[in-house]
């Protein structure tokens, strides 16, 4: 019962970020990572909220998250199996002695190199925050200038999304398709 | 059709039903005042600060059981409203706060009086607005009426930049509201009243405990249905007061830390609690960990929120009361628990816990049972915090729906005065009586001037210990009667009365009490009571902070005199 993984639809509103956040520190819940971006529907955003479920009744939080008018939808994914994503920007010292040595590491990680400096190089890598975390781990050795991570985005396997907006006509749903888990592993 | 955003804003309010508004106008609300003449339908009643304001606007709601509203400017105007908006938010009333702010222009520019009230306001309302064009403000009105008075009701802000007021915009009063994330559910699951239902059924010693939410939901009569059916007895909450008569033989009054000794050994001995509109407020349950510690626990509740969250239940329903209990009762089979109530009636017996101990000192709890002698219980009552609002609670007998106003959740002093009189706005023909602490009175005792100006017949009795009181018994009880800042050496009252043109008389004489209530009540318009009480009145029973809920302290016992 550690990381939680909540999805929110609110509406794209001015100030509802600060609801949002407002409403954890007076409820005393600790937000890991909050991550914010357009959902499929125009008008409302979605967040990916990781919580921890040892120290907060993630219930209670979901509850609460709901009561806000501009929630729409609160999903706690965390036990429907998720996909999760995270990116992160890491600014590598580099020397001409240590250049190859980086290169062999981010290749390894399927990461990329998105920047070259005199001295430095700068990182990209996107997986789950562990994959992350080791790839961090092992540059830290080299001297790490900068760190931007994103914190995570999640979404529940299979074809059913967490969340039904409008009421629109039944589409027949799409078949799950075999393998889609060994797919999104990659 | 064409109007100013003021004008439309009057025009919303009068399609939401709002007969009266309690406000003080301010450079940012100049505009909305001065269309104010134009909608004579729409009266306005100036209070002497924005607290009289808004505590009057809950008053008036919970009085009524409909939206009240306020009004303030923006800066010092709108943050005077935070208190009685915290109150309204942690008491469930439906409220709209209409504020101005500067021009849009200045927003953000830290201009004169610009306050961020929709940010402070944030974690004590159930929504709020800020106005961004004359265009938005007829749906934003809807939206704000139909938030604050559905679901769990509370208070909605509405903040108004002050050009938005004169910017002209068609007018259209939408007549539906479409909030894709609020949709309260009325409803309560079939399976889980199916639940409820066999739990109730089988139980041997069922208890009911009655919370606002009754109140809100307008369901003292399902709730008496319920009760009668199965012969359930019935406590209720503080706020819960009056949602079940207290004459009634399975009224068991007021549970918590100055609830009836008995009610609260009730609760430790139930083996079913039926949890209806309350949210179990550690005022009530004391103790938390050992509360109903032998009873499984069947909770109604329209906040999903609210289920769990204190307490473990057994069997959650989340819907409105009403419309819960009304599917409940046709699964209830009727029954008595014989045992059950008689033992419940030895315990009342032998903790008697609003029997008034025989003296000639005057003692407040007399005042109140003699208040409710002289007006028969036909009154509305409305208590400041502290001692004088537990005896409030506690010695008059309430029969009636939305006769007892209180703030349970916040308890901010000064709430006793400008509530009476929103409550007397409400409803003029119902005779309320403001009890008030002599420390509390004296937070708002400037809207004295308001009611006289508006001749609002409220009757006044200040409970004057000359201590503010639950902290002094707190002193004496827990910290060795270390007064410590308790002390109050009050203004005579009775020529503060005056001054404000309002009649007054002074009770030093337990003798007085009576023919002093009952002038007052012949007088034609406001009267106040100044009630000299005994200082060291302390309330009892008493359930000590921290301790289980039949861990009681009750009143002790004079020695018996031996002569
Ligand atoms: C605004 C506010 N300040 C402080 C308190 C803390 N408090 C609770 S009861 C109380 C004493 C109230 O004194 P008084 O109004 O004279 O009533 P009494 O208890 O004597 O009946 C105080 C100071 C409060 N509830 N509200």
């Amino acid at each position: 019962m550690a990381k939680h993984s909540l999805i929110a639809l609110v509406e794209d509103r001015p100030g509802v970020l600060n609801r949002v956040a407002s409403l954890f520190r007076r409820r005393g819940f600790n937000i890991e990572s909050i991550a914010v971006g357009h959902s499929e529907t125009p008008g409302l955003s979605r967040m990916t909220i990781v919580v921890d479920g040892t120290a907060t009744s993630v219930e209670q939080v979901r509850k609460q998250l709901d009561k806000l008018i501009d929630v729409v939808k609160v999903t706690d994914i965390t036990e429907d199996g998720l996909v999760a994503r995270e990116l992160a920007l890491f600014k590598v010292k580099s020397t001409s002695a240590t250049r190859s040595e980086i290169l062999q590491i981010v290749d390894i990680f399927r990461a990329n190199i998105v920047d070259v400096a005199s001295d430095s190089m700068m990182v990209e890598v996107t997986g789950d925050e562990d994959k992350v975390d080791s790839l961090f781990r092992l540059l830290k050795g080299f001297g790490i200038r900068e760190v931007a991570r994103t914190g995570r985005i999640a979404m529940a396997r299979g074809a059913g999304g967490p969340i039904v907006v409008e009421e629109k006509p039944k589409r027949a749903r799409p078949k799950r398709v075999k393998g889609a888990e060994e797919i999104s592993n990659l | 059709m064409k109007l100013n955003g003021a004008q439309i804003l009057c025009e919303s309010l009068l399609k939401e039903g709002v007969e009266v508004m309690f406000g003080i106008p301010g450079g940012a609300v100049i505009p909305f005042y001065d269309v104010l003449p134009e909608y004579p339908k729409l009266r306005h009643i100036l209070t002497r600060h924005e607290q009289g304001a808004v505590h009057a606007a809950e008053g008036y709601a919970r009085a009524l059981g409909k939206v009240g509203v306020c009004v303030a400017t923006s800066g010092p105007g709108a943050t005077n409203l935070v208190t009685g908006i915290a109150s309204a938010y942690l008491d469930s009333s439906p409220m709209v706060a209409l504020t101005g702010q500067v021009a849009r222009p200045s927003i953000g520019k830290d201009a004169f009086q610009e306050i961020d009230i929709t940010g402070i306001t944030l974690p004590i309302t159930k929504h709020n607005y800020l106005v961004t064009a004359a265009a938005d403000m007829a749906g934003v009105v809807r939206e704000a009426f139909h938030i604050a008075r559905t679901g769990r009701p509370g208070p909605v802000l509405i903040d108004i930049p002050r050009d938005v007021f004169i910017e002209e915009a068609e007018f259209r009063y939408p007549d539906k509201v479409n909030l894709r994330g609020y949709k309260p559910t009325i409803q309560g699951h079939p399976a889980q009243i199916k639940k409820a239902a066999n739990l109730i059924n089988e139980a041997c010693r069922p208890l009911i405990i009655a919370g606002r939410g009754v109140l809100i939901s307008r369901a003292s009569a399902h709730l008496k249905e319920l009760a009668e059916k199965a012969q359930i007895p019935v406590i209720t909450t503080l706020l819960g007061i009056g949602s079940f008569p207290e004459s009634h033989i399975l009224s068991l009054g007021m549970l918590g830390m100055h609830g009836m000794a008995y009610a609260n050994m009730a609760v430790n001995a139930a083996d079913l609690i039926i949890a209806i509109g309350m949210r179990f407020d550690d005022r009530a349950t004391a103790k938390v960990s050992s509360f109903a510690a032998h009873a499984k626990v069947i909770h109604i509740d329209v906040d999903p929120a609210e289920i769990g969250k204190n307490v473990k239940v057994d069997v959650p329903i989340v819907g409105d009361v009403g419309a819960v209990l009304q599917v409940l009762n046709r699964d209830i089979t009727p029954k008595n628990h014989v045992e059950w109530v008689s033992q419940l009636d030895e315990w009342r017996r032998d903790h008697p816990s609003t029997v008034i101990r025989e003296t000639d000192d005057l003692i407040p709890q007399y005042v109140v049972r003699q208040i409710y002698e002289v007006t028969k219980g036909d009154a509305i009552i409305v208590s400041g915090v502290g001692q004088n609002q537990m005896w409030a609670a506690q010695y008059f007998e309430y029969n009636r729906p939305n006769t007892w106003i209180s703030s349970g959740g916040l308890g901010p002093m000064g709430f006793e005065l400008p509530a009476a009189m929103g409550a007397k706005v409400a409803c003029p023909e119902e005779t309320v009586w403001c009890i008030a602490g002599d420390g509390g009175f004296q937070m708002t005792i400037q809207e004295l001037a308001t009611i006289e100006q508006e001749k609002l017949a409220v009757k006044i009795a200040i409970i004057n210990n000359r201590f503010l009181g639950m902290v002094r018994q707190w002193q004496e009880l827990f910290y060795e009667r270390r007064y410590v800042a308790t002390p109050l050496s009050g203004p005579d009252f009775v020529k503060v009365a005056d001054a404000y043109g309002i009649a007054g008389l002074r009770v030093t004489d337990k003798v007085m009490v009576t023919s002093a209530i009952e002038t007052a009540m012949e007088h034609q318009g406001p009267f106040l009571i100044d009630f000299q009480v005994e200082p060291e009145e302390n309330v009892y029973p008493m359930v000590p902070p921290g301790a289980a809920i039949h861990e009681i302290l009750e009143e002790p016992r004079k020695e018996a005199r031996v002569v």
